[in-house]
């Protein structure tokens, strides 16, 4: 009976979160760039998240009469899905874990790739050139970078010697392994930002030269469910990088730990979106490229040397 | 990297930076005082209307969105019987300002005169009239015309030398 209040309030938490970032995303990048974001309907503008939502309703949910209806229509599903999946193997404090696997950090690695299959239906159930493009472009790129986030997060694995997020975190408690693991951070955060296609890496979507990218052809709730999946992508990926490098749930107790852990990955929300406001979008090799030739010996190296400095003090 | 690390160092320094977001209608626009926006007719220093009903306006207006009809009082003194404007198709150009002698028709800088009903944008004389000289006080056009309208006599004008009996046999 316990449980299934867990399971509920994250799914409750998690589709909220995703809808207010919608707020929180507007206000912030409209912070930094010099302007007030919508700050008239409701207070500091907090409706607006209640306007999208009603307009994504009342959007003519079209299904294009070229296009392969029912992988159309699953496209979107795919994405919200496994995102939501990723979601419960996160501690989000010492006893409030959907299911605390002892393969989680496998099993959210499963669910990213996982979530290459939306692009890549979405593009090609469009039956429109530039969508496919898009698509095409958008898988190789999440592909490429889902190498290096998998062997970006073995150096804590071997650190800690368990792939149980629960375990991660509670190996912290002396020390976050951002201190440690500097480079893999880096490394898994640039890839996190690759897999849920926000700017520098939003090749598949933001494409002024083809249209909308994979997207092109959804509207209503359809194009609704990508949004909220990248959302909810941009959370998950702040949750995991706070939970393998930043101590999860723990921090001073005149905070509850699920506060600290909200903190945490708010503050990383937010860096999520100062890097949509402030870098510019690499062309598609530039950015394929730098994946394959700069940041993957980079995490070989990163794993060679902490095996070597494990092995070492083991001894 | 490290340009990158910069960039997004100055653009996180830009939430501390005056916001260029003037926030109406609680903050307005600062507008010149030649602005051209709403139109009005401006009454001379001795309270008397300025407009002469000598149609320069209505034929200088690029889309003809001014009608009057001119007509005289017992002294002789011309004024518009009616004096419609149509601010659906008033393009504030300032040509009629431009041509009017005596300084009646003004552009002054207000633009909020949203309407509802596209009948409620056909502003008549008595939306126009304002009690005021406008931009140019001090101005009589009376005062410097020959005519006698009630205003001063022949020949008592500002500029003007005294007016020559036609019915004498001097020269």
């Amino acid at each position: 009976m316990q449980h299934i209040w867990i399971v509920l309030g994250v799914l409750f938490v998690l589709l909220n979160i995703a809808a207010g970032l919608i707020w929180v995303e507007r206000r912030l990048l409209a912070l930094w760039q010099d302007r007030l974001g919508p700050n008239r309907a409701g207070p500091l503008g907090i409706f607006i998240v209640l306007a999208d939502t009603l307009k994504l309703f009342f959007k003519e949910d079209w299904v294009p009469p070229f296009a392969d209806k029912w992988v159309f229509i699953a496209a979107p599903a795919v994405v919200v899905g496994t995102v939501l999946m990723s979601f419960v193997i996160i501690p989000f404090a010492p006893n409030i874990v959907v299911a605390d696997l002892n393969i989680g950090l496998l099993f959210f690695l499963a669910m990213s790739s996982l979530g290459v299959y939306s692009i890549v239906l979405g593009g090609w159930a469009s039956n429109n050139k530039y969508s496919l493009l898009g698509a095409l472009r958008g898988a190789s790129q999440m592909i490429a970078y889902e190498v290096f986030m998998g062997l970006s997060l073995m150096g804590v694995v071997m650190l800690t010697g368990s792939f149980n997020l629960g375990n991660i975190v509670a190996a912290q408690k002396d020390m976050w392994f951002i201190v440690t693991q500097p480079l893999g951070f880096v490394i898994f955060f640039i890839a996190g930002i690759a897999e849920t296609h926000r700017l520098p890496f939003d090749i598949p979507e933001a494409e002024s030269e083809l249209i909308a990218g994979y997207h092109a052809e959804y509207s209503g709730m359809k194009f609704g469910m990508f949004f909220i999946g990248e959302y909810l992508g941009i959370t998950l990926i702040s949750a995991m990088t706070v939970t393998i490098f930043f101590g999860g749930w723990l921090g001073p107790s005149f905070l509850p730990p699920l506060a600290w852990f909200a903190l945490k990955t708010f503050a990383f929300i937010a860096l999520f979106v100062l890097l949509r406001a402030s870098l510019p979008r690499p062309r598609y090799d530039q950015l394929i490229e730098y994946g394959w030739k700069v940041l993957l010996p980079l995490v070989l190296a990163n794993l060679l040397i902490t095996g070597a400095i494990a092995l070492w003090i083991r001894k | 990297m490290f340009s990158h690390l910069r960039t997004m160092w100055l653009v996180f320094l830009h939430l501390f930076h005056k916001k260029a977001t003037i926030q109406y209608p609680e903050e307005k626009i600062k507008l010149h005082p030649r602005w051209r926006g709403r139109i009005v007719l401006t009454r001379d220093p001795d309270g008397g209307e300025r407009c002469v009903g000598c149609y320069l306006c209505a034929a200088a207006c690029p889309v003809d969105c001014i009608a009057l009809q001119a007509t005289e009082d017992e002294n002789g003194r011309r004024y518009p019987e009616f004096f419609r404007i149509n601010f659906s198709r008033c393009i504030f150009c300032g040509y009629c300002e431009e041509a009017c002698p005596t300084y009646a028709i003004q552009l002054i800088p207000d633009f909020e005169m949203a309407e509802y009903k596209r009948q409620d944008l056909v502003f008549e004389k008595e939306d126009l009239l304002i009690n005021s000289e406008g931009k140019y006080p001090g101005y009589n056009f009376y005062k410097v015309a020959g005519m006698d309208a009630g205003v001063k006599s022949k020949g008592a004008g500002e500029t003007e030398d005294p007016a020559v009996d036609v019915h004498s046999l001097l020269p």
